[in-house]
């Protein structure tokens, strides 16, 4: 009886090799498939452009680099250069705006005991859940009216404004697990708010603020729609309107230097994704940040 | 007695100035206030710092959030196209005109329907399932997470909707497996049939985020249960469905909302892999592309700020409907619902 009962109970690794071993291949055939098409893009970046509509496998036979070149200046008048230099650019400020003013309205909900806190709290999360196309219009009139449009700005301030609001809860749930001691006998020895906030959480939440940096800059560079609709002039488009300008323009067959366009693209998503994957994950699980 | 209780009561709440020696006699304010800094009491204070800290999120969210929400919903009422002063009150034209008279409209209602519908359910399932499986305690649980997680991330930019036409052009990656079957496949993209269903494998595809938010809740099932089960006999499917399923219950719901929201907002693959036009034959018109085109190509304003309301309504009205569907499925521990 007591040899059933122990067979029957769960361990950790699961019980027999051949069963462990048919869900490693399980999950290897999985990752395989997933992963082919983005394996096969970074290959066709290195083939010449007349055989990357016929090669499927991931073999390159004549390796060139050649499609980093001519990809580059491909879009007439502008070069990706300038493209990722925007793409940059915006992509650095709106990790900065975001930073700064997300801890800053986190500290406050998580801390400050003010009036109306609750109240304001509700409204920020409610934000999180607003559909971004019912702002869209409206905020695209009232730049517009400010002389805005193509220019950087529509897409760099609301992010010193704390509008992602997902950031603002990310941050509130790490200050609060910060143990209060620390800020009250802060408190005792004379220190206000803005120095408490500045040498004592900001320090601390490092990680939470690494996390949202790593998030802000990944959404940023990926950005579309803003971009889309704010930057009409060539010269201050992102790569992501440059991308799609080159597969809709090109109709072309330069399609090696479209991957390796593409491939260029992602490399930085790519990099700051293995570079902060702890935070990342963490933050994943924690808030559902995508 | 009474001393006693309250002079603890105070000690209690002057912890922090009774170290200071309690200088200033009897503080201003509320017994429990550390004394002094300029006259404030610290409710005021800390009701200043808090707005003063809070004044960027207010500014944007007056400014950039609530302000044009309630413009956009006074737009939806306009025949408003760019210039104010050629703008005149419809009422309720606009919506008229979207339910009865636009040909688009309907179409692209069902368009996005039918993806949220069918890729979010079919992407919580592949989620929970490989993170059922990451969660046996296998080696190399890192690697395959990173493995999984890295679609979610790449999933929603330009680079990989500009991949997803070659993958499923007529001579892409998917024609060429399909070859190998001597199956003669056309382009996927290129066909009404079947353009919808390249974009919903492209959400599908980016599982890894919910997959990590299971994972963790999986985690969190407390093992006492499954050993519990196992000595009253229960089999592993058994155990699945009667432990593991109610314990993540509250996860599969989160989940759920957040990729329902995702999925009724789809933009960019939409508009790179039709090529802005959301073609052929209307077959990947998304409402948000719909949208779009009347506002920043025709620039209809008003009828558009009402397509945004109408969307904003579905989407909080969903929402509200899987919380409420919520009491009957969802468990939170301890056997209460």
């Amino acid at each position: 009886m007591s040899t059933v009962v122990a067979r029957r109970r769960p361990r950790r690794p699961v019980g027999h090799a051949a069963q462990r071993t048919l869900i490693h291949v399980g999950l290897v055939s999985a990752a395989f498939v997933m992963s082919y098409p983005l394996l096969w893009m970074g290959a066709s970046a290195f083939r010449p452009s007349e055989e990357v509509l016929i090669e499927d496998s991931l073999w390159v036979s004549n390796p060139t680099l050649e499609n980093f070149i001519n990809g580059w200046t491909s879009v007439a008048q502008t070069s990706f250069g300038t493209f990722f230099a925007n793409s940059l650019i915006i992509s650095v400020l709106a990790v900065m705006g975001n930073v700064i003013s997300c801890s800053l309205a986190a500290y406050a909900f998580a801390r400050l005991p003010f009036r109306g806190r609750r109240v304001w709290f509700a409204l920020m999360i409610g934000t999180i859940m607003l559909p971004y196309h019912v702002l869209l219009i409206p905020q695209y009139l009232l730049f517009n009216s400010l002389g805005w449009v193509d220019t950087f700005l529509p897409l760099v301030v609301p992010r010193f404004l704390a509008t992602e609001a997902f950031f603002v809860f990310l941050l509130v749930q790490f200050f609060r697990l910060i143990p209060k001691d620390l800020a009250e006998a802060a408190r005792i020895d004379g220190c206000g708010h803005a120095r408490i906030f500045a040498q004592i959480m900001v320090p601390l939440a490092v990680p939470a603020m690494a996390t949202t940096a790593a998030f802000s800059f990944i959404w940023s560079w990926n950005d579309f729609l803003n971009p889309l609709i704010y930057l009409t002039s060539q010269a201050t488009y992102t790569v992501p309107i440059g991308l799609a300008l080159f597969v809709d323009a090109s109709g072309t067959s330069n399609y090696g230097g479209l991957f390796a366009m593409s491939l260029l693209s992602l490399l930085p998503v790519i990099g700051f994704f293995l570079a902060f994957q702890r935070l990342l994950l963490d933050g994943i699980s924690t808030t559902g940040i995508k | 007695m009474a001393v006693t209780a309250s002079s603890t009561r105070d000690d209690a709440g002057l912890g922090p100035s009774s170290r200071q020696g309690r200088r200033s006699g009897p503080p201003p304010g509320p017994a429990d206030r550390p004394p002094g800094n300029g006259g404030w009491n610290e409710s005021a204070r800390s009701t200043l710092a808090g707005y003063l800290f809070l004044s960027p999120w207010l500014v944007g969210f007056f400014g950039v959030t609530a302000l044009p929400m309630l413009a956009s919903l006074v737009l939806s009422f306009t025949n408003f196209s760019g210039s104010f002063s050629r703008m005149e009150w419809v009422g309720v034209e606009n919506y008229r005109i979207m339910f009865t008279v636009d040909p688009a409209y309907w179409g692209s209602v069902r368009v996005t329907l039918l993806y949220v519908l069918i890729s979010v359910p079919v992407m919580l399932v592949f989620a929970l399932a490989v993170a059922t499986l990451l969660n046996k305690g296998i080696r190399a649980l890192g690697l395959y997470r990173t493995i999984f997680y890295i679609p979610s991330l790449l999933g929603g930019s330009v680079a990989i909707a500009v991949l997803w036409r070659f993958v499923w052009g007529e001579s892409g990656l998917i024609n060429g497996v399909l070859s190998v079957f001597g199956i003669d496949g056309r382009s996927w993209i290129g066909n009404p049939d079947t353009a919808l269903i390249t974009i919903m494998v492209l959400n599908v595809w980016t599982f890894g985020s919910p997959m990590i938010i299971f994972l963790a809740g999986l985690r969190q099932v407390p093992t006492e249960l499954y050993e519990a089960a196992a000595l009253d006999g229960a089999g592993r499917r058994a155990r699945y469905w009667y432990i593991t399923l109610p314990s993540i219950s509250p996860v599969v719901l989160f989940n759920g909302i957040l990729a329902t929201i995702g999925g009724f907002q789809a933009f960019t693959q939409v508009y790179v892999v039709s090529g802005g036009t959301g073609g052929p034959a209307g077959s990947t018109l998304f409402y948000t592309l719909l949208l779009y085109q009347r506002a920043f190509t025709e620039l209809r304003f008003g009828y558009a700020s009402a397509m945004a309301w109408v969307l904003l309504v579905v989407i909080a009205a969903v929402t509200a409907a899987v919380f409420a569907s919520g009491r009957f499925w969802v468990h939170y521990g301890d056997g209460e619902k």
